[in-house]
């Protein structure tokens, strides 16, 4: 049976590439203002074990999210102050905050829980709960479309949602609105703001933060939406798939949507089968977890399309020399 | 104009950044309930206060000299190496392949073969991203993330299907008996000196003469010289008639040689078998080594001995409290923020005190 198997495959893409999707434009936020991150993992981390430990604690899977957030929006903060204000190196400033996250996390949880590193498991209230999208049921007799509707689309948490609707709402705001405008030539060439009499260090601190609360997202939907609790390093290297996604989505809000599906897709794929059976070969598991990083060295590498990032990337800006 | 003389820059700005990690250090273990100068008590112990602490933080010392080194060769041509972790993982391939190949006669043997097996191994690994960045333009420090997770994949992959021992365990078999390296307990037993059972052994010995490779390389020859140039300045390298491709490409490959010797200690010196996972956060040290060792051999060799008793003293630290051992991944944390990317924090007031001190003298002094 084919076609029960692509409707799940369909479904738990959607559940994987959401972190993804919300990681990447988490992401597209700070590089395109000019900020390199690849402290996106450590921020996800971070959120995931806020939110999972204040959803424990309270019951409120709201609560939880919030101080997801919180937290990892404190950590862009670091990231913001160290590489906007004190001009230091965005790059080993983003390696710092991941393992801040990766040691902070670990240490907190076995001072609160004292359950080896983790968080209790979550029920009820303080998960996320599926939403049926209207007509779901009534939708899914209807051949093809009835189960997609119904299984593929309806169903997820709110968390879900948000992150699909955080694409187009992302591309208004960098194409369509001032704020946007300006965020963007920041990136390629803060100078030319500076002097249009707007303040380049406010403009990457809000990209930043945007960056954080997106990342905070993406952290509390693992851990209250796709899983139910906080376990040690439960990225497993995801805020790095998204910031290869990033680039392979070259810095734009709707491919960034396609290629968090692709690479939530090649996740789904290598949960569900151990091999893949092509007949002449058989393809491992392992290359299909490590095709998102080879399909992104290939990308940057400008043997198919050329990936260009933001030109003023990774430069701090000085106003006088 | 030099701002600051050589010893604040060499000596005082790294131990202040060091004293500012460790402050917030102490701040996380007072939150989470406990004394941070017992816990720092424990840890000095652990890792200086007996042969058995000595030899453990040493052998981790040995693994952070090569990657610390990796990262530090790379940091001399402006190319942040963040691949160590994946260098040192194909290191370790090539160096299981090697000991594993032959019935080796003698260690000694065994050993230098493994040393090329696994620089071998490293510098293929680094040498792509390396093209990729010399030749397409693409960046270096994602490539070599990128190359992180490829290199962990492969070893999943060779070590589930290709490389396993028969068993459960996704592991090779045992290297054999001639690959055993000899730890400091047996050779120190032979002149008669008692040392614990630790897996410090003699690729300690290799990771010092790599340190004074490093130093004739950079300081004493004309490559090193070429590296430094360019990662002054690439245009007036270029305009020197050194080629970026060349350099980029010789720098990466030294530097994941570099990071691939790491495997004669940790896999021949001590798993001697291969593991999925044997690198262990070892690559990424290495950065914050590099950076607190300001690129200098003998920076890295005493950064890379101070986080080897960080390493050691944090596993005594979880094995007397109830502080795990991550508290070691947090100050690691710090150490990179502080020197890494907050170096401007102390650097720029320093700097200004450092003006103002000099200044009265430089006043009185006759104009010439």
């Amino acid at each position: 049976m084919i076609f029960p198997d692509a409707i799940q495959i369909a479904d738990s893409t959607i559940r994987l590439a959401t972190p993804l999707l919300l990681a990447c434009l988490a992401g597209l936020f700070s590089e395109r203002s000019g900020v390199f991150d690849i402290g996106l993992e450590g921020k996800m981390l971070v959120a995931a074990f806020f939110s999972a430990a204040v959803a424990a604690v309270t019951g409120s899977v709201w609560l939880g999210l919030g101080a997801g957030v919180a937290a990892a929006m404190a950590f862009a903060l670091i990231h913001a102050v160290a590489s906007i204000t004190f001009r230091g190196d965005q790059l080993i400033s983003g390696v710092a905050i991941n393992f801040l996250a990766a040691g902070m996390t670990v240490l907190i949880a076995q001072d609160w829980f004292e359950q080896g590193s983790r968080t209790p498991a979550l029920t009820g209230a303080a998960r996320f709960a599926p939403i049926r999208l209207p007509g779901a049921d009534a939708l899914s007799e209807v051949p093809l479309i009835g189960p997609f509707y119904a299984d593929v689309l309806s169903g997820h948490t709110i968390l879900v949602y948000a992150g699909l609707l955080a694409v187009p709402a992302t591309w208004y705001i960098l194409f369509r609105t001032r704020f946007g405008l300006r965020l963007r030539a920041v990136g390629e060439n803060p100078a030319a703001v500076d002097t249009a009499g707007i303040s380049v260090a406010r403009l990457r601190f809000s990209a930043v933060l945007i960056c954080g609360l997106l990342c905070g997202l993406a952290g509390a939907y693992l851990a209250t939406g796709l899983a139910a609790g906080f376990t040690k390093d439960m990225t497993a290297g995801r805020g790095f798939i998204a910031l290869a996604a990033l680039i392979f989505a070259k810095w734009r809000p709707w491919y960034a949507l396609g290629s968090c599906l692709l690479f939530g897709f090649l996740q789904a794929v290598s949960n569900r089968y151990s091999t893949i059976d092509l007949g002449l070969f058989e393809i491992p598991n392992a290359f299909v977890l490590a095709l998102p990083y080879i399909l992104t060295v290939v990308i940057l590498a400008g043997f198919v399309g050329r990936a260009v990032p933001p030109r003023a990337g990774g430069e701090p800006y000085v106003k006088e020399r | 104009m030099q701002k600051l003389p050589r010893w604040a820059d060499i000596v005082l700005i790294p131990a202040i950044n060091l004293v500012l990690a460790l402050v917030v250090s102490g701040i996380v273990v007072t939150f989470i309930g406990q004394d941070p100068f017992a816990a720092l008590r424990i840890m000095v112990n652990g890792a200086v206060g007996s042969t058995y602490g000595w030899g453990y933080t040493l052998y981790y010392a040995t693994n952070f000299v090569f990657t610390g080194l990796a990262v530090a060769v790379a940091f001399h041509a402006k190319l942040f190496n963040i691949g160590g972790e994946g260098q040192a993982q194909l290191g370790s391939l090539g160096v299981a392949l090697v000991c594993l190949a032959l019935p080796w006669p003698h260690w000694s043997l065994a050993l230098l073969a493994a040393i090329l097996g696994g620089a071998v191994f490293g510098a293929a690994w680094a040498a792509i991203p390396a093209y990729l960045q010399a030749k397409r333009g693409s960046h270096i420090v994602i490539t070599t993330i990128m190359f992180n997770f490829i290199a962990s994949a492969l070893l999943v992959y060779l070590l589930v299907d290709t490389l396993k021992a028969p068993g459960m365990a996704p592991e090779t078999a045992r290297f054999p008996e001639g690959a055993h390296l000899p730890t400091a307990g047996d050779i120190l037993a032979l002149v008669g000196i008692p040392f614990s059972r630790t897996p410090l052994n003699v690729s300690f010995v290799v990771g010092l003469i790599a340190c004074w490779l490093v130093w004739l390389l950079l300081w004493r020859t004309r490559l090193g010289y070429e590296i430094r140039a360019f990662g002054q300045s690439e245009p007036a390298a270029r305009y020197a008639g050194i080629s970026p491709v060349r350099i980029t490409m010789l720098a990466m490959v030294i530097s994941g040689a570099l990071a691939g010797l790491m495997a004669v200690n940790a896999v021949m010196g001590e798993q001697e078998r291969l593991l999925q996972d044997n690198v262990l956060g070892a690559g990424f040290v290495g950065i914050a080594v590099a950076l607190m060792g300001r690129s200098h051999p003998v920076g890295v060799l005493i950064a890379a001995i101070l986080f080897g008793a960080l390493y050691q003293g944090g596993a005594e630290l979880e094995f007397e409290t109830s502080v795990p051992r991550e508290m070691v991944v947090v100050i690691q944390a710090l150490v990179i923020l502080f020197t890494g990317a907050l170096d401007g924090m102390v650097r720029s007031p320093l700097e200004r005190a450092f003006l103002r001190y000099n200044r009265k003298p430089v006043s009185h002094a006759p104009a010439e």
